[in-house]
């Protein structure tokens, strides 16, 4: 468009049958409005945005040369994308087009002040064409997507949202960072509220993972890198190194069986041990040991090879060096889940790690797991005895201000579920449950949770204990208010169990900073609405799955992941993503580089870039701008300005609607 | 106060939480006072002190900012800036001599029409106590080259 | 041929936009003697009859110095338009009010009373105050009247070109001298100055802008290597015009905006006002109530004072609108 074209503006004013009409006088807004410089065609039509108002628009486009089009009428809210659709019709750029809100912002809502409606609709679609005036042809762009996903964490979020891209047909790289995928989920024994078995429902999932065609699957690899924006994201992988080449290894376990050094177990959170060559647990995905180089001898003293000589396969591989991996893809799953919350080091009170006996929900799984360190024998860590009398502790550390303000989510039901294990293992012990509140909102949980009260010695108190104390015995001992009898009631549990507050995964900040994706107060990802896009981040192309948005339980995770799974198939099958029109953009001739708009941005759509002469610009990658207008009305010398919304068109209905 | 006066006051409003609650008060037919006309931005983050300067200085009586409520901002954080902006604004204006109470900043979400439509009652009434802005007349006064 | 003629006449000023000529240093004798001088009560004795003789429109170039801001600078402003065939604005008084302009942080009255009854180093019993008119042993004596609200040149009279700065750099100085003794001068309207921001010439680091408190700039020793605003202390290059070779910035003092607003910025105060108080508390504005992020805002005292400095007669709002004393 020619800078010096003549603006011809066309104003269509709608009666919308009376819902207007009736209340503005539309004829004096035509009168009003046609001396108005630049609007060379004013009309008054029933209902603007039937077919014949729409046509009335298109014709006149062609035949009287108009390249600015204002229609008084609804809310842009309503009928904008219609308008705009004639006017492209009409052959003019569809953001040429301003709407006047006569409606819901003046005859609906000044029904009984007919003049002063009539009066403010002139003033707004004085506005309107005034805004018109100065408007610009505006583009919307499509950006290719590469038809891959990452997807970050190898627990049942993880696998759930690979598993669901892949089946619809699409490369999935599922990077996980620990040696096996599974998860969290994998160290459970059973699930509530059914006490299904979690090995038996997880492990076929693991296995289809391992074997879809289209999931290449990355264990013990971590995310060093991530740039680019939707349909276009550079990763870079470092693979570690396990010593052992996967190409030869077989699983058959040989070399596990035959290394003499043992370190505590990661999987069994130390209450068990393994071996320096180890799977992570014996039914891991992919079933391909690691050395840990701390624990093996050879790496420690240059001696043993005990596991390279015993190797059927000769898959022993002490040259193994990390390896970087790079990739692209056009979405990315963040499915990192959670850790618990470190009680041992911000609860003291508890005892936790002071204690031998005070064990976490997750330790407790895993004694009462048939492949667990004491192989399914719910024991005390401390002598090996079998506990009578167990206090399980709920909200350690959550819905507390000094520690995590939120529910953990899972908890509650978590430890009814742990009563059960004590009872139905050991049927003479007696377990007392402390809590705060009971939150059984899941299905089937409240159903449960009547079940597991109403067993005889299964007793719940109302409130938290103060401090776990040791007597001169070695025995535990601990004062609780209970709230239901208004009694203090000391309590001297052989086991304690803390269901403790979980916190966003340790790797996931660093994901998020790779990312720039936002991050909750309660430092766990932000979604992009808490309502309506839960799955999305602030970063387009890039999906939530699981506990990584939040405590989650295992149904809700799984249901997030298919969602998250589905948003980033809808991505790759359109193939294409649209860039919103009204995005910043940075004059380069104004623009010092002073770098006010860059940190303001939430959808880190700003860099700052170094042009030839050495000089620092804003650069606002349009793939990634939502087109909020933040940076433009931040910038300091009016450099950056929101296209469709700049300040000269603002400014010209302030002076508008001032006049 | 002064007689029949009828003040004249500019509304921004971002497209997602407060345009919508605005368009609310007019689908449910919630009268209120015809003195506000709404400026429509993308988000409460888009507008510009400069916009309210200038409003104030041709005239306006009244300038109203509205956007969504802290947490429900479309774009995750335009209305944190808002907010911080109309914070050092008012000293600004207290400062230029404005009477507290011209420019106002209200958080208001999509299902609050009627409450829009209260404080657009109330917000007229508070700016008639005011009394007109006189800025615009007298720097025309103070206008002798344009 | 007839030599051009200059004339520089000033103002409400202060003389120092006189000192920037004369750091042109020897270029001011080539100066000088490529032109006529009409006009110049610093430097030259001709008296303000000998301008006034001149036909209208006869100089070539007239710097106009300093603000407006009684009846006698008013005159003078008329008088430079009417004799001047390029009118310069001449310094960041004559182009948007400049120091002399926070005078419109209180009204006349007021500021009369401050001047001269109530500074605290004053001792005025009768409260008099300086009138247009005194009459004494049956003489008539008149002083210049103060106008309401003081002025920049162009809020007077039609000006040409501008060439702000307090004072004007020299760089700039030496640019539109050139410009208007070889007659090239650029369109009407232009402002001699950068495009762009002082940041652009500034040589300080800048990484990001999260600010989390405002120091005064006595309160610390500032980083000379890095960004002043990143580290706390405002400095105004963001919202001010470049062509200064950001010097103040070079001996690590801010800027304090003197070159007046970008070209594409409707108020620098505004401007400035807007950027820095969305940059400030970033990383805790979301967790934050009303009023936590107010105390964190207000660590920014006086924002009309250091955001207007130079151009509050130029600003959107000119002046203070209520009583201020």
């Amino acid at each position: 468009m020619v800078e010096s074209e003549e603006i011809r503006i066309g104003v269509y004013v709608c009666h919308c049958g009376l819902n207007i009409a009736s209340v503005v006088d539309i004829n004096k807004v035509i009168e009003e409005v046609s001396k108005v410089p630049n609007v060379v065609v004013a009309k008054e039509y029933q209902f603007m945005c039937s077919q014949p108002g729409q046509n009335m628009i298109i014709e006149d486009i062609k035949q009287r040369h108009l390249n600015r089009v204002v229609v008084a009428a609804c809310s842009p809210r309503m009928h904008e994308p219609t308008f705009q659709k004639a006017v492209e019709e009409g052959g003019l750029n569809p953001y040429l087009f301003e709407m006047a809100n006569i409606r819901e912002h003046c005859s609906w809502v000044h029904e009984k002040e007919k003049d002063a409606a009539t009066d403010k609709a002139i003033k707004l679609v004085n506005a309107a064409i005034a805004k018109a005036r100065l408007l610009k042809p505006l583009n919307v762009e499509k950006v290719k997507v590469i038809p891959k996903a990452l997807v970050i964490g190898g627990g049942i979020a993880g696998i759930r949202a690979s598993l669901d891209i892949a089946n619809a047909g699409f490369q999935v790289h599922l990077v996980e960072t620990r040696p096996s995928i599974g998860g969290n989920m994998a160290r459970l024994d059973k699930t509530f509220p059914t006490l299904d078995c979690s090995q038996c429902i997880l492990t076929p999932l693991m296995v289809e993972v391992s074997r879809h065609p289209n999931i290449i699957l990355r264990t013990y690899t971590d995310v060093v890198d991530i740039s680019g924006s939707v349909g276009n994201f550079k990763v870079k992988l470092l693979k570690k190194p396990r010593y052992v080449d996967a190409t030869k290894c077989t699983g058959c376990g040989v070399c596990v069986t035959k290394c003499p050094w043992t370190a505590p177990s990661e999987f069994e959170l130390g209450l068990g041990k393994r071996k320096a060559i180890y799977f992570e647990f014996p039914q891991a995905v992919p079933l391909i040991p690691v050395i840990d180089p701390e624990h093996c001898m050879y790496f420690q003293k240059g001696t043993c090879r005990a596991c390279e000589r015993f190797c059927p396969t000769k898959a022993i591989d002490f040259n193994q060096k990390p390896e970087e991996v790079e990739l692209e893809v056009g979405v990315i799953i963040l499915a990192t889940g959670y850790s618990l919350y470190d009680v041992a080091k911000t609860m003291p009170e508890y005892g936790y790690r002071k204690y031998k006996d005070v064990i976490t929900g997750l330790e407790l799984e895993r004694l009462v797991s048939a492949s667990g360190p004491t192989k399914g024998h719910i024991v005390r860590p401390s002598d090996g005895k079998e506990p009578k009398k167990v206090a399980i502790i709920l909200c350690v550390g959550s819905r507390d201000e000094k520690h995590l303000r939120y529910c953990c989510r899972f908890g509650c039901v978590a430890g009814i579920k742990h009563a059960y294990y004590i009872v139905s293992y050991i049927p003479d012990a007696e377990v007392y449950i402390c809590y705060r509140d009971i939150r059984t909102f899941g299905k089937g949980y409240e159903e449960f949770y009547e079940r597991i009260r109403n067993y005889e010695n299964v007793k719940f108190i109302r409130g938290s204990p103060m401090e776990i104390l040791q007597d001169a015995d070695g025995s535990l001992y601990f004062d609780v208010f209970d709230a239901n009898t208004n009694r203090v009631v000391t309590l001297r549990p052989d086991l304690v169990v803390l269901e403790t507050g979980v916190v966003p995964h340790t790797t996931f900040k660093e994901l998020a900073k790779l990312l720039k994706c936002s991050i909750g107060p309660d430092g766990f990802a932000l979604e992009l609405h808490p309502k309506l896009r839960p799955t999305e981040t602030s970063v387009d192309g890039v999906f939530l799955a699981g506990a990584v948005q939040g405590p989650k339980d295992i149904p809700d995770t799984v249901a997030q992941a298919g969602a998250a799974a589905s948003s980033a198939i809808a991505l790759m099958s359109k193939g294409y993503v649209e860039t919103v029109p009204y995005v910043a953009s940075i004059n380069e001739d104004l623009c010092s580089g002073c770098g006010i708009c860059q940190p303001l941005c939430a959808f880190d759509a700003i860099s700052l870039v170094k042009k030839e002469d050495g000089k620092q610009v804003a650069s606002v990658d349009i793939s990634k701008c939502k087109g909020c207008g933040v940076c433009a009305a931040a910038c300091p010398s009016g450099a950056a300005q929101q296209l469709g919304f700049s300040d000269d068109q603002i400014l010209a209905m302030v002076r508008a609607l001032t006049r | 106060m002064v007689e029949n006066f009828e003040p004249n006051i500019v509304v921004f409003a971002c497209n997602w939480c407060s345009y919508a609650g605005i368009d609310l008060a007019g689908t449910s037919r919630v009268q209120y006072p015809h003195n506000l006309k709404v400026i429509r931005v993308m988000c409460s983050g888009r507008i510009n002190p400069v916009y309210i300067l200038e409003a104030l200085a041709n005239g306006a009586d009244g300038v109203l900012v509205t956007g969504c409520h802290p947490g429900d901002c479309h774009y995750i954080s335009g209305n944190y800036k808002t907010r911080k902006r109309m914070l050092l604004l008012d000293k600004l204006l207290e400062q230029f001599g404005i009477e507290k109470g011209r420019v106002r900043l209200e958080w208001i979400s999509a299902p609050e029409g009627e409450r829009f439509a209260n404080i657009a009652k109330e917000f007229v009434e508070q700016i008639k106590k005011l009394g007109p802005n006189r800025i615009a007349e007298k720097l025309k006064e103070e206008v002798e080259v344009v | 041929m007839n030599k051009p003629k200059l004339a520089i006449i000033p103002g409400a000023n202060c003389a120092g936009c006189d000192y920037s000529l004369l750091d042109l240093g020897e270029k001011i004798i080539e100066v000088l003697m490529s032109v006529e001088v009409a006009y110049w009560p610093t430097a030259v004795d001709l008296k303000l009859e000998d301008l006034e003789r001149l036909p209208d429109g006869s100089i070539d170039i007239v710097l106009f110095e300093g603000a407006v801001n009684n009846d006698e600078t008013k005159e003078m402003a008329k008088l430079a338009r009417r004799k001047a065939k390029n009118l310069i604005a001449f310094g960041a008084c004559a182009c948007f009010g400049g120091i002399p302009g926070l005078a419109n942080f209180a009204s006349k009255d007021g500021l009369l009373q401050k001047a001269y009854v109530k500074s605290l180093s004053t001792i005025n019993q009768q409260g008099t105050v300086p009138c247009k008119l005194t009459r004494l042993d049956g003489e008539e004596l008149t002083i210049p009247e103060l106008l309401e609200t003081v002025k920049s040149l162009n809020q007077v009279v039609d000006v040409d070109y501008y060439l702000p700065g307090c004072p004007p750099p020299l760089k700039l100085v030496d640019e539109v001298l050139t410009a208007a003794l070889s007659g090239k001068l650029p369109p009407k309207g232009t402002v001699f100055g950068s495009m762009k921001s002082v940041c652009d010439e500034c040589k300080h680091i800048r990484e990001e802008k999260r600010i989390t408190e405002i120091k005064r700039y006595h309160q610390s020793i500032p980083d000379p290597e890095k960004c002043l605003l990143e580290q706390g202390i405002i400095c105004m290059g963001p919202a001010t015009r470049g062509g200064c070779d950001a010097v103040c910035l070079t001996v690590n003092v801010p800027c304090r905006g003197c070159m007046g607003p970008t070209p594409e910025s409707q108020d620098q105060g505004a401007r400035m006002l807007s950027a820095l108080s969305s940059v400030i508390g970033l990383e805790v504005e979301t967790g934050m109530s009303d009023e936590e992020i107010r105390k964190i805002i207000l660590q920014i005292k006086d924002p009309l004072g250091i955001f207007y400095r130079y151009s509050l007669p130029r600003s959107i709002l000119r002046r203070v609108w209520g009583v201020r004393e």
